[in-house]
């Protein structure tokens, strides 16, 4: 059994219910995450689990229910506030500046962290240009850690997929967050893309202690990689537990396998 | 005169303490240690091994990809009186463990957690081994066996055992004399375990000695540590001749970066394989059919006069017309420098290539654009130098002179005996095959046939147990004649018979790509490989082929019997499906021999055709079978010394 130590509640998400127009997305849903473990949502398409972390990280208004992370309760959230409070994502369909090198792009996830003005960055006014120093170092950090050594210089656009998908974590875990989102970090990649992904995303919970939510189609993934698991079916959560609660919960079952009526 | 690889150490450390000794690449920036520092590295490891109970004569295991910490690791098992083992960082579990238990291993200094995962797997099977230190901490973190140690630890020990003791050092590598043994190196055999070859501190030292002054190598080389830590070469370029020489060795950043870092370094003596050479030519050929046409004219018309005159220029043996040279200059200027610059060689001095036959046009490249490439000819059991290219004597056909105390016999049956300074002293534990290859008189078999040729440069033809005899007694050579035919481009495989046979002939596999490249070029229809292979024109274009290999022959007193009279080309791409081929794509001359015995037969009757039938499997597993008939057509043979190549290349063409 893995020796990391699991802490106290970080994230609680209260009752939340989420519609769009006449379609409800979410309906009810309550689950909690705690400090330093991986947390999977899973369920079958449209069931709610994007939603759900754009809940989290405040880009979708919940109707009803509220979101407590670190200690506050609050039911409207900027992203630009939950990325200061430590909540960091990645992208389904990824959102990277293709033009730029991938070192660039890893840079911008220090953006928050910048306290230097436009006009001394400009300048390269003594302090600013130590403070990029510092930043930059951080970034060479992931880079090494990610192994992407290669591709600094390389316009992002250029790499392939999967290279890609590390340029985008990488982006995330610049801006050294309490907690991940990951929206489906295996779409579209080989088994060797996954099994590597896998390593990092198992190392970066390691290493940096972070706290990981990720949603996740690929089964032996998520069986394999995460502590408990929330599952989700037409917005309700049917199941929450450890891999194992909720391979054997027959309601889980019944949603991926249909269910004779 | 310092005799152990601790001694070079020790006084690389007082005579030039702050030159660098080792890169490595560090978040982006290359870190130095210098010589003074490397001693101290090495010497707080020493303490730390010694502390844990290291004794002389033990054995270590090394496994990783090129890192300072594990070079510095080597130098301090050696001052320990101990055996450093580098394994390859690809091996699999149960060939580390082989070798632990072999080796009585019981300890082991490696890289990162992947190797760290493989020898926790074979613990259970190999109870000695007792402690585990690692360089990378990542991922490590909740390991929990007792076994591990990271290597910041291993070090903090080592430095309070020294505080104790500050004499420690100096006495251990006091200790160590030249024929204590310094390294032992597995190979890995084509069957059953791999052997361990044992080689001293003199073998290494007087070896890589001799190179070092051949080439005069100097403490400002800089040198880029890519090939595996394993391989007996990469430590005899980047450590052995590095503590001679007292030059720096880098680490590349990681295995993708190493053209980057290439660049950044910009080596002054360097190795590579012969795919490694292909590899880049192949990307530059390829970036150049991408460049605008201008670009592309100026690149073919300089690269046409470096072929030329490149080659001489670099040797100063012909002499080349003030126009040529301006040329040449001007194409210096435009082309040459920018593509060395692009390859990362700008400053190569000094360059060697080995470990398999490389294509003359390959090899004329390289030496056409400026770079001194050379070949040589070792192996692990002879610490690689053995043979080796003199600057101003490169033969592109030969792989050199012998080096200073070298002694060379050719056996009987045309194997290359040696005896050389750095003949190892056995393998570890198998007195039978060290028996094998060092006969009673200390003769080291090669298994490698060659001759000497007028000016005492050694030409390496084929594996001793594959060369055989026409009738008429002539030297048959089949790998020979298979390689020259396979270094034109429209060649892909081919396999010579001729052993107990009045004359030479050959099946031969065209390379489908560039053949039907030549005939869309031409207008030539053609559906598949079985038809491209039976048209009249193909069949004259590899006829081309065939009889420049008989001309270069007939240039040759010892091969000029066995020209190639005879080929047919194969209706079918030989396949490792089908057993033709090793998985590694080496041709299995006596099972396609056995298979084709009909052509075979049909080569050395009068036939112009043959029928054939094969057995094919399909990739679902069936078999079917192919029916074919195969046109055999005759060569162009030349007697001696009959014209200039250029001469009869056009008569050949006509």
């Amino acid at each position: 059994m893995n020796a990391r130590h699991i802490g106290e509640r970080i994230l609680a998400v209260e009752d939340i219910t989420l519609s769009f127009g006449g379609v409800q997305a979410l309906a009810g849903v309550s689950f909690d995450v705690r400090e330093h473990e991986i947390r999977a949502i899973i369920g079958p398409n449209g069931a709610g689990k994007s939603s759900m972390l754009n809940v989290i990280n405040g880009v979708y208004q919940p109707q009803r229910g509220a979101v407590t992370f670190l200690g506050e309760k609050r039911r409207h959230m900027e992203p630009h506030r939950t990325a200061k409070q430590g909540i960091a994502r990645t992208f389904q369909n990824l959102a990277l500046f293709k033009g730029m090198t991938a070192l660039d792009n890893i840079m911008t996830g220090r953006n928050l962290k910048m306290k230097s003005s436009l006009l001394a960055q400009a300048i390269r006014l003594g302090p600013a240009e130590r403070e990029e120093l510092r930043h930059r170092e951080y970034v060479e950090r992931i880079i090494d850690f990610l192994e992407i050594q290669a591709y600094r210089k390389t316009p992002v656009g250029r790499l392939p997929y999967g290279l890609q998908k590390r340029v985008d974590l990488g982006r995330a875990l610049a801006m050294e967050p309490r907690l991940l989102l990951l929206d489906e970090p295996m779409a579209g990649m080989n088994v060797e893309e996954r099994r590597d992904m896998c390593r990092f995303i198992l190392d970066v919970n390691d290493e940096f202690g972070t706290t990981i939510v990720l949603i996740e189609h690929d089964m032996g993934v998520v069986m394999d990689l995460s502590d408990r698991v929330v599952v989700l079916d037409y917005g309700k959560k049917i199941g929450d537990g450890t891999p194992d609660e909720v391979r054997n919960n027959q309601a889980v079952i019944d949603a991926y396998l249909g269910v004779q009526h | 005169m310092a005799d152990t690889f601790p001694r070079l150490l020790l006084r690389h450390a007082s005579v030039r303490p702050h030159r660098p000794a080792l890169r490595e690449k560090d978040l982006g920036i290359w870190q130095t240690w210098t010589w003074g520092q490397l001693l101290g590295e090495v010497k707080a490891i020493a303490a730390g091994l010694a502390a844990l109970g290291f004794e002389r004569g033990q054995h270590l295991a090394i496994i990783g990809e090129n890192r300072p910490r594990l070079y510095a690791s080597i130098n301090a098992v050696q001052a320990l009186g101990g055996i450093p083992v580098p394994l390859y960082e690809d091996a699999v579990a149960p060939e580390i463990g082989f070798v632990l238990r072999e080796a009585e291993i019981e300890f082991a200094v490696v890289e990162d957690q992947e190797q760290v995962d493989k020898l926790l797997e074979v613990l259970p099977q190999c109870p000695r081994l007792k402690h585990i230190v690692y360089d990378d901490p990542r991922g490590l973190r909740n390991y929990r066996q007792p076994q591990l140690r990271a290597f910041e630890s291993l070090q903090e020990l080592g430095r309070q055992f020294h505080s104790s003791r500050p004499e420690f050092f100096t006495q251990a590598v006091a200790k160590g004399r030249a024929t204590d043994i310094a390294m032992l190196f597995y190979t890995s055999g084509t069957t059953g375990h791999p052997k361990g070859v044992v080689l001293t501190h003199r073998n290494l030292i007087e070896a890589g000695r001799a190179a070092v002054e051949m080439d005069r190598l100097t403490a400002d080389e800089e040198v880029l540590a890519y090939l595996p830590l394993a391989w007996v070469g990469q430590n005899l370029f980047s450590y052995v001749q590095a503590l001679i020489a007292g030059f720096c060795v880098s680490c590349p950043e990681s295995g993708d970066t190493v053209m980057l870092d290439m660049r950044e370094i910009g080596p002054t003596y360097y190795f590579a394989p012969p795919r490694v050479l292909e590899a880049l030519l192949t990307q530059v050929t390829i970036r150049m059919e991408d460049a605008s046409w201008i670009k592309r004219k100026m690149f073919r018309y300089f690269m046409e006069h470096a072929r030329r005159v490149g080659a001489p220029l670099l040797d100063g043996t012909a002499t080349v017309g003030w126009r040529d040279r301006w040329l040449y200059a001007l194409g210096n200027y435009l082309v040459y420098g920018p593509l060395r610059n692009a390859l990362g060689m700008s400053r190569v001095r000094v360059a060697y290539t080995a470990g398999e036959a490389i294509g003359p046009d390959l090899f004329v490249f390289y030496r056409s654009i400026g770079i001194n490439l050379k070949q040589l000819y070792g192996s692990t059991e002879t610490s690689v130098f053995v043979f080796m290219q003199p600057d101003g004597q490169v033969k592109p056909d030969t792989v050199g002179l012998p080096m200073k105390g070298v002694q060379v016999k050719i056996a009987e049956s045309g194997e290359i005996l040696l005896k050389c300074p750095g003949l190892f002293q056995g393998y570890y534990k198998n007195p039978q095959a060290t028996a094998e290859a060092k006969d009673a008189d200390g003769w080291f078999h090669t298994g490698d046939a060659g001759f000497l040729d007028d000016d005492g440069h050694v030409r390496i033809i084929d594996r001793a147990k594959d060369v055989g005899r026409l009738r008429d007694d002539t030297l048959f050579a089949p790998k020979y004649l298979e390689n020259k035919l396979k270094f034109f481009p429209y060649i892909k495989e081919a396999v010579a018979f001729g052993n107990g046979r009045e004359h030479a002939a050959a099946i031969i596999n065209i390379d489908v790509a560039a053949v039907g490249d030549w005939a869309e070029r031409r207008n030539l229809p053609y559906s598949g490989y079985t038809d491209l292979a039976a048209k009249d024109p193909v069949y004259e274009l590899v006829r081309e082929c065939v009889e420049k290999v008989n001309l270069d022959l007939s240039h040759d007193p010892k091969l000029r019997g066995s020209q190639i009279r005879r080929f047919v080309i194969l209706h079918k791409e030989l396949d490792a499906d089908d057993g033709e081929l090793t998985r590694t794509r080496k041709v299995r001359r006596r099972i396609i021999g056995d298979k084709y015995a009909k052509i075979v037969e049909a080569l050395y009757a009068d036939a112009d055709h043959v029928e054939m039938d094969a057995q094919v499997k399909f990739e679902d597993g069936r078999t079917g079978t192919v029916r074919a008939d195969l046109k055999i057509r005759t060569a162009r043979t030349f007697p001696e010394k009959k014209t200039a190549f250029a001469g009869s290349r056009q008569e050949a063409a006509a």
